[in-house]
């Protein structure tokens, strides 16, 4: 079989801001046959998504190609000259982005910007173009065809922009598409749908492709070949089943342990019901102008009621919108509930935060997703932890220095930290710095909001264990809020399914295997498996995608 | 079309309304605030204790503020502009022409500066990081930074002096032809768009840069577009909120804040009229002429919010 791609001996640079060069490709290899969809996976920062625009003769601002060859179809990306690298983008290779929703610009419709390749390199007339689009459309399965090119970005969901990204890359008829992490900003359900559709026109088309991900379920229901890339090296390549089945490189073996499930020892059921620590009742939230009823225009939360037992873990998981995030901030008073009861260990809590005492301010923490925005830029760790040991515990000088030592050394984190800037630390030690100021306060319960979902597989792994960790021996209780079943599966004892801001199902560990509810059922049996034939096997009920299904 | 636009432009017009009123407020009691008695400098001499009383009372100086001020926003809304007290003339016919003399200024320097200042600012911000894009910054901080009095006088100095190529002030009524025209409004105009200029290219180089950063502009680019139609069709059109502000606020400068411009080359507008009006406590002259600035001003920016919402698919 001829190449279509062939990359020799890869190198690219970036330049930091302090005007320091390093290399962040290291002189990689990499061969694709035609019609062979090869994946390069691996974790932020491997620089599987540098390596995958070079092969458009890109590279993001800061960055350049320093040496090697990048032969696409005969034609090397890295020594064309711009007009000629222009004349090749859309036409031989395209580009899939990883989020959709921004790679549209807001103020074109969705056809100008699906048939903008035809129209940049003349090749054909718009009628024409226009027409292949709807076909396109058709093929990718995408609602009203006919229709939905007429609408603005922001009129369409996530899983439909993705779809529509596919088809502008594949107006141009280009004999490589470049997938950039595709799905990995949609929902389970949602992910399938979209999956489907890439797989069946590429096979449709012979076209080859490049799918980056990190995500090595995703990957192995569609990549004939699979890259693993640490660190900007290639550290094993192979065929998707050979790389499933017999890993040899170290790395790859942890990515692939990270999913398997862990043998957790929960604590046993006790046999008298304890109180529990946190019980809520028809709690409703939610947004917009209060209604003469007492409730808001918009409610994201429709009476939920659960219960969290003293040193246990509630999972609450559901799709975005389901209101999962709006119930965590209910609970801590964040967004006050519009009605319902809160009791946090025996005693009633007012719905706003501000009126709580500072005992229960302080016994009840949430930990948000996104660590890079919930910690001050401008503060070094030494005072985002410090603060609230100061303003829950009264803590200064060497105490409160102590104290913050101690705090470090339970997430892990060597002390030397504390002088640093959230900006000097990684994702994963952001987050743990995040968790450890929840730590300061010495709670009975942590709201954990997402807080692995933006991070990598092997990371959030880690961060997982630590919280199991720390509730061994602080005797902690967690409500662990996340998209993804996993991760919940993972730490808690009971999982509380939630869709459109309602509770739908209440599972226990025992019965986490068989969900009753129908919705529960599709999101379960929705999350991919790192089985190659698991999608093209997958049967789900029409009826059900029909009525919760994505988009 | 989206039902909720006219909503929104409909309550942006009330605000602008009750901004108006709210300056017409301030600005007739700030003037009245002014020291010195109008009437006492009026008579100047003859100022005796009687004939001063008898003034005030004819000119309804005896009034409370309060109903002076209605009374005065009555005639307001109604065309009568009052009447001068320096003279005696209806405030409408003394700005009348002085108006037309700024509109035209304005007028001019707007042709000039905006074509200017969005092609320094769009390539400024094309090339980010180019010795061409270093020297339009350091030439705009610098513009920014010198004062525009030094910035006239120093253009008086080198070409009207030295020089001896122009006029150094303007004499609208000697104007016969072509020629005469150029060289009148030449320095005047030159200077003002130094003054505008600089924060248009600012503000037009930063809201373009941000978004040749976003993830569609560099879709487009690996889609094959060119250069020009990057910046054309995907980076300006969603940058031209704020770019239409800078514009709205730049060029409101042009109507009040030429007083400077106008009384350095003796320039018959406006703002040079307010000055002379201060001197002799003309109020009503005074009052007119800082509502017709704050109309101008929030005329201006009523545009470029009306054009922002308007190029906000969201709403559309």
């Amino acid at each position: 079989m001829s190449k279509i791609v062939e990359i020799r001996n890869l190198r690219v640079e970036a330049t930091t801001d302090s005007g320091r060069r390093i290399e962040i490709i290291k002189g990689i290899d990499i061969e694709i046959a035609k019609g062979e969809i090869v994946a390069l996976i691996g974790e932020s920062g491997s620089g599987k998504t540098t390596i995958a625009l070079t092969l458009m003769g890109h590279t993001r601002p800061g960055c350049r190609i320093s040496d090697g060859s990048i032969l696409v179809d005969g034609k090397d990306m890295a020594k064309l000259s711009e007009r000629e690298r222009s004349a090749v983008r859309g036409t031989e290779v395209a580009y899939v982005p990883q989020s959709a929703a921004a790679a549209f610009n807001p103020s074109q419709t969705i056809m100008d910007q699906v048939i903008e390749v035809t129209r940049i390199h003349g090749l054909m007339t718009p009628e024409k173009a226009r027409e292949r689009a709807v076909e396109l459309f058709r093929a990718l399965s995408l609602p009203s065809p006919e229709t939905i090119g007429t609408r603005y970005p922001h009129q369409v969901s996530g899983g439909q922009l993705q779809r529509l990204a596919a088809a502008m890359a594949l107006i141009g008829d280009p004999k490589l598409v470049i997938f950039d992490e595709p799905t990995t900003a949609l929902d389970v359900t949602t992910q399938i749908d979209v999956l489907r559709a890439f797989k069946s026109v590429m096979k449709a088309g012979g076209i080859s492709g490049v799918y980056v991900s990190h995500d090595l379920a995703v990957v192995a229901q569609i990549a004939d070949r699979i890259v693993v890339l640490k660190g900007g090296e290639v550290q094993e390549k192979g065929t998707t089943d050979a790389i499933l089945s017999a890993p040899k490189h170290a790395y790859t073996r942890e990515l692939l342990a990270a999913f398997e499930p862990k043998e957790t020892q929960f604590a046993e059921q006790p046999i008298e019901k304890p109180r529990p620590l946190l019980e809520i009742e028809n709690v409703i939230g939610g947004y917009g102008p209060i209604q003469p009823n007492g409730l808001p225009f918009i409610q994201a939360v429709r009476s939920v009621s659960l219960s969290v037992q003293k040193g246990r873990n509630l999972g609450i998981i559901g799709e975005s919108g389901c209101g999962k995030s709006t119930l965590a901030r209910c609970i801590a008073g964040i967004l006050p509930a519009n009605a319902g009861n809160i009791v946090f260990d025996g005693k009633e809590l007012d719905h706003a935060a501000r009126r709580r005492t500072r005992d229960q301010l302080r016994e009840m923490q949430i930990v948000f997703q996104y660590a890079d925005t919930a910690l001050n830029p401008a503060k070094p760790i030494d005072d985002i932890l410090g603060r609230p040991l100061s303003f829950y515990h009264g803590l200064s000088g060497k105490a409160r220095s102590a104290r913050v030592e101690e705090l470090l050394d339970m997430v892990q984190l060597p002390k030397s930290l504390r002088y640093r800037h959230p900006s000097e630390l990684s994702g994963g030690q952001k987050q743990r710095i995040n968790f450890a100021r929840a730590l300061a306060a010495n709670p009975k319960l942590i709201i954990c909001d997402e807080i692995t979902s933006a991070l990598d597989t092997v990371v959030a792994a880690a961060i997982i264990e630590l919280l199991k960790e720390l509730q061994r021996e602080l005797d902690l209780s967690y409500i662990f809020i996340s998209h993804d079943l996993s991760v919940v599966e993972a730490i808690c004892d009971e999982i509380v399914v939630m869709y459109r801001g309602e509770k739908v199902e209440h599972l226990t560990r025992e019965d986490v295997k068989a969900p009753t509810h129908p919705y529960s059922k599709l999101l379960f049996s929705s999350v991919p498996k790192l089985d190659p034939t698991w999608l093209d096997n997958l049967v789900l009920e029409p009826e059900l995608v029909r009525q919760y299904g994505g988009a | 079309m989206n039902a909720e636009i006219p909503t929104m432009i409909g309550k942006r017009l009330i605000l602008s309304v009750i901004t108006l009123l709210i300056v017409s407020f301030a600005v007739f009691f700030a003037t009245n605030m002014l020291p010195g008695d109008t009437a006492a400098i009026l008579l100047g001499q003859a100022a005796t204790p009687e004939a001063v009383e008898g003034l005030r009372h004819a000119m309804h100086l005896d009034e409370p503020a309060v109903l002076r001020f209605l009374r005065w926003l009555g005639g307001v809304f109604t065309g009568d502009l009052g009447t001068s007290y320096a003279n005696n003339m209806s405030i409408a016919t003394l700005i009348g022409s002085r108006f037309v003399n700024t509109m035209e200024l304005a007028g001019i320097t707007t042709l000039v500066a905006v074509p200017l200042a969005l092609t320094l600012g769009i390539t400024a911000a094309v090339m980010r990081g180019s010795v061409y894009d270093r020297i339009v910054t350091v030439l705009t901080i610098g513009v920014i930074s010198v004062p525009e009095f030094v910035v006239a006088s120093t253009a008086v100095l080198i070409f009207a002096v030295y020089l001896k190529w122009l006029p150094a002030i303007s004499f609208v009524n000697e104007v016969h032809s072509l020629s005469d025209l150029l060289r009148m409004y030449a320095m005047p105009v030159v200077t003002l768009t130094f003054v505008v200029s600089a924060q248009i290219i600012r503000m037009t180089r930063a809201a373009v840069i941000e978004t040749l950063s976003t993830p569609y502009v560099e879709m487009a680019l690996l889609k094959g577009a060119s250069r020009s139609r990057i910046v054309l069709r995907h980076a300006l059109p969603n940058s031209l909120g704020p770019i239409v502000n800078a514009l709205a606020l730049s060029l409101s400068y042009l109507i009040g804040g030429v007083i400077i411009i106008e009384t350095i080359f003796n320039y018959p507008g406006i703002a040079k009229l307010m000055v002379d009006a201060v001197a002799t406590r003309d109020l009503p002259l005074i009052q007119t002429c800082a509502l017709i600035f704050c109309l101008g001003y929030l005329i201006l920016i009523t545009i470029a919010d009306i054009i922002a919402i308007l190029s906000n698919p969201r709403l559309r």
